[in-house]
């Protein structure tokens, strides 16, 4: 069973700021969720090769690509969304002083 | 309206592109139509419409069609689930993170369908991020299900079932990661399908699971799914997971016999053995769901199928994988929402922590936090082999089970969901309810296998969607089968399940007008 600490210390980890009684709200229902997961326990998986996605051929492995350029970049139709940029740059708060 | 118009707006798209391209009605009036009738739909199906961008695309197309150079679906209009991202409309993904966010691109699926000559309708509600198996969990309102109101229409892909059943569009775009489109076209009584993983390009899918995540087209019937699933599929090198195959014509065998030899006129799927797992027929589902889906397969055999019992032992297993994988792949997915590139970003951030966290916390719904926290722990340091890992074993089990199951069989059949769609708020006090209801969807999910869901009757409920009950007073309410195949059989699911349409109308069969939403 997590506890509020846990919460708020993997809100922490996820970077979302969490108020206490967010936290406190959240809890029982991970606790729900984690008493789901916890199924995975119960399942005899000794020597069993992971399935990391579907489309995995081992055989082939990843597909690679030429190493070419295929598209520019255009900035300025990626920025038109971007919440704060100045002269072409994504702005963020001063992280040096 | 022209009488040509009028008779054909209910139509599918097949029947749309023969009236388009014999000029019976032309696309503008066609979109100009479906326009009006969105604008007046009480379901909050679409989050964004541009009527100027939509009439463009038509005039365009009735200008090909008049120059002889009609292309595969010219003209018959379309709407996209909006975690399509495209260039033409806002791609919110139903989050308030995104809610402004244009894309500088069209997603692959959406570009080839606008190849192909779709008229762009606009973008469809869905559970945030694709959260979600109620459409409730959209930033910007649940959507009702237009066969009853008070039920929801099924997620995530909730607005493309909706807007399909309600006659609003003939065709919309959906994704799935763990039933995302089978199971709200079985809560709204179209037609579905989840291609093989690898099929439809992730390319501009806002990504919520990558290893599961995939498109595929909803509309009224398997025809029309297999017209649009044959212009979305195709390699694509912009997706690592794109597989490297040619081009498929999903409507070439529609029509043909299982076995060759066959006598195809009354016995069509002469030769095609059926699978059904014990563990989809068992307690947990409900009776009507269970007598409507027996009832379809009778039909089947009398086309000429033959149903054979398999075993799938690892069902149960599968929910609870699906909820570490599933979770942990999204944290990681949405980490790129930072307040920084794109989305909302926090007024007056103090420092670089304080903009991510804050902007994270107010852009994000309850769901995706939940799930974003439950990703963190189990991919966190000392809970990876006992979570992750383990879930990741489990998905092949349940891959395996698949590869035996398919020695003794063509397909496997079964009910989509436990239950019919349940009442909008029923799960509320309960979260675990909706995970559990996804039960049969998401082991083909997880093996990447393609699905199927088209409607086979309809059931009464008990509107709690915990298949415990059976009297309502509610309106009847869809119930889907779903077919499930080995990799890249889409072509046999598709064709089984237009030669059930072929002999049954339940496909053919139309929510009531909606009237206005209960407030309050």
């Amino acid at each position: 069973m997590l506890t509020r600490d846990d919460v708020q210390r993997l809100a922490e980890l996820a970077r979302l700021a969490i108020d206490p009684d967010e936290a406190d709200q959240t809890l029982p229902r991970l606790n729900a969720v984690f008493g789901l997961i916890e199924q995975l326990q119960a399942a005899e998986v000794t020597g069993v090769e992971p399935l990391v996605h579907p489309g995995a051929d081992p055989k082939l492995g990843t597909r690679l690509r030429t190493d070419t350029a295929t598209e520019r970049v255009d900035r300025a139709a990626n920025q038109v969304s971007a919440p704060k940029v100045a002269e072409g740059l994504y702005l963020v708060p001063r992280v040096v002083e | 309206m022209t009488q040509g118009l009028h008779a054909g707006l209910d139509s599918g798209v097949a029947d749309l592109s023969i009236g388009l391209r014999s000029g019976q009605f032309s696309a503008e009036e066609l979109a100009r139509a479906l326009l009006d009738r969105i604008g007046a739909s009480p379901l909050n199906t679409f989050l964004d419409l541009r009527p100027e961008v939509t009439l463009a695309q038509a005039r365009a197309a009735d200008a090909r069609i008049a120059r002889g150079e009609a292309r595969a679906l010219e003209g018959v209009p379309i709407a996209h689930k909006d975690v399509l991202v495209t260039r033409d409309w806002v791609s919110t993904a139903g989050s308030r993170m995104l809610a402004d966010y244009r894309s500088p691109f069209d997603a692959t699926v959406v570009d080839r369908l606008f190849q192909a000559g779709m008229v762009g309708l606009g973008k469809l509600n869905c559970d945030e991020f694709a959260m979600g198996s109620t459409n409730e969990n959209s930033a910007f309102g649940a959507v009702h299900n237009p066969w009853d109101l008070d039920a929801v229409p099924g997620g995530s892909s909730g607005g493309s079932a909706a807007a399909v059943a309600a006659g609003l569009t003939p065709a919309a775009t959906g994704t799935d990661t763990g039933g995302s489109i089978r199971q709200p076209a079985a809560f709204c009584g179209i037609t579905g399908i989840k291609p093989t993983y690898g099929r439809a390009s992730r390319y501009g899918l806002i990504a919520y699971a990558s290893s599961l995540d995939q498109a595929g087209p909803m509309a009224r019937s398997a025809r029309d799914c297999a017209l649009l699933l044959s212009a979305m599929c195709g390699f694509d090198p912009m997706d690592a997971t794109s597989l490297d195959l040619a081009a498929e014509d999903f409507t070439a065998s529609l029509d043909q016999p299982f076995a060759p030899n066959a006598n195809s006129d009354s016995r069509p799927l002469a030769g095609l053995r059926i699978g059904l797992p014990d563990e989809f027929f068992g307690a947990g589902v409900s009776g009507d769901v269970t007598a409507a889906v027996r009832r379809a397969l009778n039909t089947l055999e009398t086309l000429g199928a033959q149903c054979v019992r398999v075993q799938l032992p690892n069902t149960e297993l599968a929910i609870p994988a699906y909820y570490v994988i599933a979770p942990a792949e999204a944290s990681s997915n949405l980490s790129r929402f930072d307040g920084v590139r794109y989305g909302h970003r926090t007024a007056n951030p103090s420092d670089l922590r304080d903009l991510y966290r804050r902007s994270r916390a107010e852009g994000f719904g309850a769901e995706v936090k939940r799930r974003i926290l439950v990703g963190a722990y189990v991919l966190s340091h000392g809970y990876y082999d006992a979570y992750y890992l383990r879930a990741q074993k489990v998905r092949r089990l349940v891959a395996n089970d698949f590869d035996r199951a398919f020695e003794q069989c063509d397909l496997i059949a079964g009910p989509v969901a436990p239950t019919v769609a349940w009442n909008l708020g029923a799960h509320q006090s309960d979260p675990l309810a909706d995970y559990l209801a996804d039960i049969f969807t998401l082991p083909a999910s997880l093996a990447g296998l393609p699905g199927l869901s088209m409607p086979v009757g309809f059931g009464l409920g008990d509107g709690s969607g915990s298949g415990t009950g059976s009297d309502s007073s509610s309106s009847p309410r869809p119930v889907g089968m779903q077919l499930i195949g080995p990799a890249l059989q889409e072509s046999r699911l598709l064709r089984v399940a237009h030669q059930f349409q072929r002999v049954t109308d339940w496909h053919l069969r139309r929510p009531p007008e909606p009237r206005s939403v209960k407030t309050g």
